[in-house]
C-alpha cells in the first residue's frame, strides 16, 4: 500500500467538490459563492438528521430509525400549532418540538426492547403512528411560523448563513462526545459488541435508550428550523429525509455494522446530495434522469470506497 | 425428579412449536380481522367477498416474497417497491404493443437483480445502501419511459385478474399456490435448505461445496422474478402504468416477511408466514374501514395492528430463553 490513501469518509467532499467546479464551469464564476452558500443550508438540515440517524446506526447492527420523517413532521406541526404565529411562544414551541422528539426517541426504544422487535419493525410502525398523529393534530390550516423564527433561519454573521454554523457547531459536538465522553465510547463498545459492552458493564439499555431519544431530538430540531425555513409545516415535508439520511451517513464513512461513526463525513455527503441536486438542475436534466444519476453515483461511491480494515 | 423432567418436556415442546406458532400468529390475527369484516358486514362472506378483500393483496404478497428471498440471505431490498413502480410502466407501456419488446426488458430486469446480488457479495458492500442506489435508478428509469402515470394493461392481463376460477376467488388460489410453492422449495426441499444455510450459516455452505457467489446472484435474480410477477399482477387490477404507485411495497413487505416469522439474522424466513403477513397488512386497511375509523387516524392504527399482532411474540422469545 502506499503512503497516500484517501479515507473513506473523503470522498463525499471531493464529489462535492467535483460538482461544485462543474457548475461554476457551466454557469460561471459569479454562481459560485451563492451554489455553495445555499447548498451549506440545505446540508445542514441534511447532517442534523443524520447525525441523530448515525448515533442510532453506530449503536449497533441492524439499528436504524425509520420513524424520523413522521417525527420531523409531527414536531414541526405541534410546535407551530403551539407558536401559532407569535414571536413570545418560539421557546415553548422549540421545548414543544425538543419534547416530541425525545418522547418518539423514547418510544421507539422501548417497542424495540419491551416487545423485541427488530429496531427496522418498531419505527416504522411508530412511524405510521406519528403520521396519524401529525394528521389529526395538524390542522387543516396552514400556520406561518413566527416572524423572528423565519428570520434566524435566514440570518447570516458575517457573510456566513446562521443554519449552517450551527450543524457545523453540532458536528463538533457530537465528534468530541463520541471520542472523549463516557457516553460515546459506550454507545461504539455497544455497537461493537453488545455482549462484551454488557460482561464489562455498560448500561447497555440506557445507552441505547439516549441514542434513541438523541435521533428522535434532532429530527424534531430539523422540523422545527425547517417549518421556519419554508414558512410552515407541510404533511410531506420529512418524506425526503427518509432514504437520504440514511444515505448521507453510510457514505460519510459510518458503518452499518455499528460501532464505529464519522460525523464530519455526514458533511461531505450531504453537500454532495444537495449539490449534485443544484448541479442536475443546472444542467436541466430531466427528473428521471436525476435519479438515476442520484442512484448510479450512490452505488459508485458506496462501491469504490475502501472499506476500514476493522469491517 | 418427576416434575422436573415434566417441566423439560414442557420447554421442549414450546421449543418444537415456536416455529408453528411463528406462522400461526399472524394466521390467527388474520381469523380475527375476518371474523370482525363479516361480523360487521355478513355479505363480505362470500366468494365476490373474499375477490374484493384480498384482491390488492396479491401484489404485496409477490413483493413480500421476493424481499423475503433477500432478507433470507440476511441482506435487505430497499428497491423492490421502486421495482415494481417500474415493472408497470413496462407492463403497460410495451406488454401489448410490442411484447418482445417487454419480455426483453423483464428478462434484462432479472439480471440486473442478479448483478446487484454480484456486487454486493463481491465488494462485500452493505445491501441497504446499494439496493437504495437501486431503488433510485428503478425510479428514474420508469419516469423517463412513463413520465405520467398512463398506458394500457393488456386486456388478457386485466382478464386473468378479474377471473373467477370454480371454488375459490382468484386471490385466495394464488396465495394457497405460492404458499405452498415457497413452503416446498425453501422450506422442504434439499435446496432450499441450502438457499437459508447461506443465509444462517455461509462459510458452512461453502465448505459443503457451494458457491456462495452463485447462490446470491440467483437468489436475488430470483427475488427479481417474484417482483416482476408483483409489478405485473398490480397492473392487471389498476390496468395502467405509475412508476410511483408502490413504493410502499418495500417496507410493507418487509413488515409481512417479520410477521411471518422472520428474522434479519438471515436463514430464518417462512413463505407461508410471509403470504399470510402480506394479506394481514393489506386486509388490516379494510378492517379499518369496516370499523369506520376515520382516514386520517388509518395509518396510525395499522401502526398499531402492527404492533399488537408482533406483541405476541414475547411469549415466544420468553420460551427460547
Amino acid at each position: 500500500m502506499s503512503g497516500f490513501s484517501l479515507k473513506p469518509w473523503t470522498y463525499g467532499f471531493i464529489v462535492a467538490l467535483i460538482m461544485w467546479i462543474a457548475i461554476i464551469a457551466y454557469s460561471g464564476f459569479a454562481s459560485a459563492v451563492p451554489t455553495l452558500s445555499s447548498a451549506l443550508v440545505f446540508a445542514a438540515f441534511s447532517v442534523v438528521v443524520g447525525t441523530g440517524q448515525m448515533i442510532v446506526i453506530a449503536s449497533g447492527p441492524g439499528n436504524i430509525d425509520l420513524s424520523t420523517p413522521s417525527v420531523l413532521t409531527l414536531s414541526a406541526y405541534l410546535s407551530m400549532s403551539v407558536m401559532s404565529g407569535s414571536n413570545d411562544m418560539i421557546l415553548p414551541g422549540l421545548l414543544v418540538a425538543l419534547l416530541v422528539g425525545a418522547l418518539a426517541g423514547a418510544a421507539n426504544f422501548l417497542a424495540i426492547t419491551m416487545l423485541r422487535l427488530p429496531p427496522i419493525i418498531a419505527t416504522l410502525a411508530w412511524s405510521f403512528v406519528f403520521q396519524s398523529l401529525a394528521f389529526n393534530l395538524g390542522g387543516e390550516a396552514t400556520l406561518k411560523p413566527p416572524a423572528a423564527l423565519s428570520a434566524f433561519t435566514f440570518w447570516s454573521v458575517a457573510g456566513m448563513r446562521i443554519m449552517p454554523i450551527a450543524a457545523i457547531i453540532l458536528t463538533v459536538t457530537v465528534t468530541v462526545i463520541l471520542a472523549r465522553s463516557v457516553w460515546g465510547r459506550q454507545l461504539l463498545a455497544v455497537g461493537q459488541s453488545e455482549r462484551a459492552a454488557r460482561l464489562a458493564g455498560v448500561p447497555v439499555i440506557r445507552v441505547r435508550l439516549i441514542a434513541y431519544m438523541f435521533c428522535g431530538v434532532t429530527a424534531a430540531l430539523t422540523g422545527f428550523l425547517l417549518a421556519g425555513f419554508s414558512g410552515g409545516a407541510a404533511l410531506n415535508m420529512g418524506d425526503t429525509y427518509l432514504l437520504e439520511a440514511i444515505a448521507v451517513v453510510v457514505l460519510g464513512g459510518t458503518s452499518v455494522a455499528g460501532g464505529q461513526a464519522n460525523a464530519v463525513g455526514i458533511w461531505g455527503a450531504a453537500l454532495f446530495f444537495n449539490l449534485m441536486a443544484t448541479m442536475l438542475n443546472t444542467f436541466q436534466m430531466q427528473a428521471g434522469m436525476r435519479f438515476v444519476l442520484t442512484g448510479a453515483l450512490i452505488i459508485l461511491i458506496v462501491a469504490l470506497v475502501p472499506k476500514p480494515k476493522a469491517a | 425428579m418427576a416434575e422436573l423432567v415434566y417441566r423439560r418436556q414442557k420447554r421442549n415442546l414450546a421449543k418444537r412449536l415456536a416455529p408453528a406458532l411463528q406462522v400461526g400468529l399472524p394466521a390467527i390475527a388474520l381469523v380475527v380481522m375476518l371474523i370482525v369484516i363479516f361480523w360487521i358486514r355478513p355479505t363480505a362472506m362470500s366468494y365476490f367477498g373474499f375477490t374484493l378483500l384480498f384482491k390488492l393483496a396479491v401484489p404485496l404478497m409477490f413483493a413480500a416474497l421476493a424481499q423475503m428471498l433477500v432478507i433470507m440471505l440476511g441482506d435487505i431490498d430497499l428497491s423492490i417497491g421502486s421495482f415494481v413502480g417500474f415493472v408497470t410502466c413496462v407492463t403497460a407501456l410495451y406488454l401489448d404493443t410490442a411484447p418482445m419488446l417487454a419480455i426483453a426488458i423483464y428478462i434484462g430486469s432479472i439480471f440486473v437483480y442478479a448483478g446487484v446480488g454480484l456486487v454486493i457479495h463481491l465488494r462485500q458492500l452493505p445491501s441497504i445502501i446499494v439496493t437504495l442506489g437501486m431503488s433510485f435508478i428503478w425510479l428514474g428509469v420508469a419516469i423517463i419511459i412513463l413520465p405520467a402515470p398512463g398506458g394500457a394493461a393488456p386486456a388478457w392481463l386485466s382478464g386473468f385478474m378479474a377471473w373467477r376460477p370454480p371454488l375459490l376467488p382468484l386471490p385466495v388460489l394464488l396465495a394457497i399456490a405460492a404458499a405452498l410453492i415457497g413452503h416446498f422449495v425453501i422450506s422442504q426441499s434439499s435446496y432450499g435448505a441450502v438457499l437459508r444455510g447461506a443465509g444462517g450459516n455461509p462459510r458452512a455452505i461453502q465448505r459443503a461445496g457451494w458457491s456462495i457467489t452463485m447462490i446470491r446472484a440467483a437468489v436475488y435474480a430470483a427475488a427479481g422474478l417474484l417482483g416482476l410477477i408483483a409489478g405485473i399482477t398490480l397492473t392487471g387490477l389498476t390496468t395502467s402504468g405509475d412508476p410511483n404507485v408502490a413504493p410502499a411495497y418495500t417496507l410493507l413487505g418487509v413488515g409481512a416477511v417479520i410477521l411471518g416469522g422472520g428474522s434479519f439474522t438471515g436463514g430464518i424466513v417462512s413463505p407461508v408466514g410471509t403470504v399470510i403477513g402480506a394479506l394481514t397488512l393489506a386486509l388490516a386497511g379494510s378492517l379499518l374501514s369496516f370499523l369506520q375509523v376515520p382516514p386520517t387516524w388509518q395509518i396510525g392504527a395499522q401502526g398499531g395492528i402492527l404492533f399488537l399482532v408482533l406483541a405476541g411474540r414475547i411469549l415466544l422469545a420468553e420460551d427460547k430463553s
